[in-house]
């Protein structure tokens, strides 16, 4: 007998009494306006929120990081200095100092911004750059997770993330460390999505 | 109303005077109130350690010593939680399944039965903090407890807040175990006594002058750490307050 | 094989007084900060209610669902391995890696790895295993086992920390700074995450309905080990199916609050499909769980979500360190699983609790664990796994509590032994009560000779 079928086999024979799967609900409440629930945990998740500016994201990113050198962006509204496709290898992001991202949606529960293979191009740009710019058009907010999980690109992406702060480590008598392994810092900039591609 | 009393053994051998306090505020309320002379232990320390054997004896006794009884009494939530939850080493007759039902902690009867609203022949003038056994408090379920997002109660507090003077302090962690835990207390030992230590330390940080409970094991317990600390505290039984104990 | 002395580990724990001030003030600083949250969301018992009959469904269609979710991983590209227990679980791990010619595995935190002592198994076999998970690679340095399922390292002092680095990676001796302790180690992953042939996560989560699984860290390890390399293997054991997508927010919302107190993790990832070009290899592992759920009282502790929250909120726990349980699962869900695992090696764990039920309070999916644990004395005293002393003692006062003149035969002679006996015959090793408290002083008169003075009736 396979081990699949060992298992599965042990599995029908010792399982308990079936019980019912319960409903769940979406649990929505209209209480404060997302985009004040979402910047409030994001800063309290370590997250930091870009100034709101009236610039194209070219100056944004310059006013926010003037010492970066290897700038790699996934989204069109950048273009950053070393490029990206879903054929660069991941090894090959090693020294990027920021990485400009645009997020699908965020969730103001958590201060929580979902990147899918799609936003990111190369998924390990968001773990192996120093630091990450994350775009987020301010209407593209839900409440919590049960909206979020309702979401259908959690079915149509290969990966999925969501990110709320920066890489964070307290494993070290409970010190708190931002850039653990990941990006030391991550910030929201609140820039509406360009006209061309709303229609998705 | 009639009541059976049943008294641990710990108190019967350790300390009279809470089952006296008991039997005494009982009777002030107007109860008439029963000793049944050959009853002992409830089975507790036995069930506890998963002897069941060695528990049945001494729970047919309990039972047999309280069969004639609606309501059974006892100052000790342990005990009135182990009767009506866990008496199972012996044949669950009609019998049995009406004295387990009919099983109440003082605190519980005091509050839901006898619902009294006074006590006016109480005062107790001094800083208290109250211990809430784990017992009494998560499983009696006689006080809100700290994990559980429900809204704000206590029975012992509403009994304690009707004594002239008594005035509470509140520990910093107010429902932690103070690490008694029956056989626990003997068997781990330096966890046991660490635990204890804890406890009173924190109590007497936040000026108690007494800790009071409803059970006497804890309080055995904390009065052991607290007095091999050199701390100046005092312990007391709920029923003790209750029946007009002044110190 | 003697059974683990938890209480003489405890009593070592106990001695180091700083590091025990820090361990108990940490994780009950967690346990704090998971009430806040918990009070936080009005429908926090609802969402537990929802947990629990979540997995209690899903554990009892367990089959069903583990057919659904291979499925529908196979559709997605993702190749599905089965093993029975630890020994093949290593087997098939080490097959798939020197398929590919992998010589360095770097992998984030799995408790399930741990429970089948993957790391020496493929030591041995000459490939190198990197943890990425900052305090599993401080324990992986030190030699040592983690002593939290969330905090593997909370026993350690910074100091702790700094002698094991400077020892192992280099870093400076005596820089006892947690940022630059940070840093190295950081510098110290990053070249392994680059060149690692494969990478290996754990699961928090499997979805059935569409062969997802989802890793929550922290630190992003998990997303570095699995986006890097071109191979990533996931090790799930078979508990860890949930039905639906939508049921992920129920547990999402509950973990990091229970297991932290914020209100997720800093990366929770979904892994539905291999990218383009890499490998994805599944690896579903039973390991005593089949076992475990036809056991009619513990089968509800495979309904754990390894928050830890039940390991915060222990007293015992916080005072004793989770080395000191002997197992790789401590506190009180350790105390309800181990024994299944080594009746007798772990047959002391269940007495290393006061069954105080905070526990049972905090588990976000309303596992019965102090009762588990009474159930447990039982299944000990029946299978005859008590200590000889405490067994003996037990029958003796068992047989004086079921005769009424027995009984008062013992109260009257222990009064008299503590009214009379000299203190260092009260006060000695034979009496572990006494070492650190002082006992009850005797009484004039038992309440029963005082009822028959003053009560017993004409």
């Amino acid at each position: 007998m396979s081990s699949r079928d060992s298992i599965l086999a042990a599995v029908r024979a010792n399982k308990p009494a079936t019980s019912p799967v319960p409903a769940v609900p979406l649990f929505e409440r209209a209480s404060r306006p997302l985009l004040d629930q979402f910047q409030e945990a994001l800063v309290s998740m370590g997250g930091k929120l870009a100034p709101h500016s009236v610039g194209d994201v070219d100056t944004l990113l310059r006013s926010l990081f003037p010492d970066a050198c290897v700038i790699c962006s996934a989204t069109s509204e950048l273009r950053g200095t070393l490029p990206l496709d879903g054929a660069t290898e991941p090894a090959a992001l090693a020294d990027v100092d920021v990485g400009v991202v645009r997020a699908a949606f965020g969730v103001a529960e958590t201060g929580s911004v979902w990147l899918s293979e799609e936003e990111l191009k190369v998924n390990a740009l968001a773990y192996l750059t120093q630091h990450l710019l994350v775009l987020l058009d301010p209407t593209q907010i839900v409440g919590n997770l049960h909206e979020a999980y309702r979401d259908e690109r959690f079915r149509s992406a290969r990966y999925a993330v969501l990110v709320t702060g920066p890489s964070a480590t307290a494993d070290i008598e409970g010190v708190l460390v931002h850039g653990a392994q990941g990006v030391r810092s991550l910030t929201v900039a609140m820039v509406p999505r360009p006209a061309a591609s709303r229609a998705t | 109303m009639r009541v059976g009393l049943f008294v641990p053994c710990y108190i019967d051998a350790f300390f009279p005077e809470v089952g006296i306090a008991t039997l005494q505020l009982l009777e002030r309320l107007g109860i008439d109130v029963i000793y049944p002379l050959d009853q002992t232990c409830c089975g507790q320390p036995m069930a506890n350690s998963g002897c069941q054997k060695d528990a049945a004896g001494a729970e047919a006794l309990f039972v047999r010593n309280f069969q004639d009884f609606e309501s059974i009494v006892t100052p000790s939530g342990s005990c009135a939680h182990h009767v009506r939850e866990h008496l199972d080493a012996i044949p669950q007759t009609p019998e049995v399944e009406r004295v387990r039902r009919g099983t109440c902690e003082l605190v519980e009867f005091l509050h839901d039965v006898v619902k009294a609203d006074a006590f006016p022949w109480a005062e107790f003038p001094h800083k208290v903090g109250l211990h809430n056994t784990c017992t009494t408090l998560r499983k009696l379920r006689t006080a809100k407890s700290s994990e559980i997002d429900e809204p704000e109660f206590s029975k012992p507090l509403d009994l304690l807040r009707k004594v002239r003077g008594i005035e509470f302090v509140t520990p910093s962690r107010p429902d932690e175990c103070c690490g008694f835990g029956g056989t626990f207390s003997v068997f781990e030992e330096p966890v046991s006594a660490k635990m204890g230590y804890d406890k009173v330390e924190d109590h007497h940080r936040a000026g108690a002058e007494y800790i009071v409970s409803a059970d006497m094991s804890c309080l055995m317990h904390q009065k052991g750490c607290a007095a091999r600390l050199g701390l100046d505290l005092r312990f007391i039984h709920i029923a003790q307050i209750l029946n007009g104990s002044r110190a | 094989m003697r059974p683990i002395d938890h209480a003489e580990a405890s009593s070592h724990f106990i001695e180091a007084k700083a590091h025990l001030e820090f361990h108990d003030r940490r994780l009950w600083d967690l346990r704090m900060k998971r009430d806040r949250q918990a009070h936080g969301i009005p429908e926090w018992e609802e969402l537990r209610n929802l947990a629990s009959a979540i997995k209690e469904h899903t554990l009892s269609h367990l089959d069903e669902y583990l057919e659904q979710f291979e499925a529908q991983a196979r559709k997605n590209g993702a190749h599905v391995h089965w093993a029975r227990d630890a020994g093949e679980h290593n087997q098939v791990v080490y097959d798939i890696l020197s398929a590919h010619g992998a010589k360095t595995l770097v992998k984030s935190k799995s408790m399930l790895t741990e429970e089948c002592d993957m790391r020496p198994y493929l030591e041995k076999r000459d490939i190198e295993v990197i943890e990425t998970d900052l305090g599993e690679r401080i324990q992986q340095l030190d030699d040592e086992p983690p002593s939290h399922i969330v905090v593997p390292a909370v026993h350690k002092l910074r100091g702790d920390v700094s002698q094991v680095f400077a020892r192992t990676i280099g870093s400076e001796p005596g820089n006892n700074d947690v940022h630059y302790l940070a840093e190295a180690m950081r510098r110290n992953t990053r070249p392994y995450f680059l060149k690692a042939e494969a990478g290996m996560t754990g699961a928090n989560f499997a979805v059935a309905e569409n062969g997802s699984f989802v890793v929550c860290t922290n630190e992003g390890n998990a997303d570095l080990s699995a986006n890097v390399p071109k191979l990533h293997i996931a090790c799930i054991g078979i508990e860890k199916i949930i039905p639906k997508l939508e049921h992920l927010a129920v547990f999402i919302r509950m973990l990091s609050r229970s297991a932290l107190g914020s209100p997720i993790t800093q990366y929770t990832s979904h892994f539905h499909a291999p990218r383009p070009g890499t490998e994805l290899h599944i690896v579903l592992v039973d390991n005593g769980r089949s076992q475990r759920l036809g056991m009619k009282d513990f089968w509800y502790s495979l309904k754990c979500i390894r928050c830890g929250a039940c390991m915060n909120t222990c007293p015992v726990y916080r005072r004793s360190g989770g080395l000191s349980y002997g197992a790789t699962y401590s506190g009180p869900i350790g105390i309800i699983i181990d024994p299944a695992f080594d009746l007798r090696k772990y047959s002391t764990l269940p007495y290393a609790s006061t069954l105080n039920g905070s526990c049972t309070n905090v588990c976000p999916v309303k596992i019965n664990i102090h009762e588990q644990i009474y159930k447990w004395r039982q299944v000990m005293a029946e299978r005859n796994q008590l200590p000889l002393v405490k067994k003996e003692a037990i029958r003796v006062i068992g047989k004086v509590m079921s005769e009424p003149r027995l009984y008062r035969a013992a109260i009257s002679a222990a009064g008299l032994a503590f009214e009379h006996l000299p203190r260092f015959a009260i006060y000695n090793w034979l009496n572990p009560w006494g070492r650190q408290r002082e006992v009850p002083e005797p009484p004039k008169q038992s309440f029963r000779s005082w009822y028959i003075e003053n009560r017993r009736p004409r």
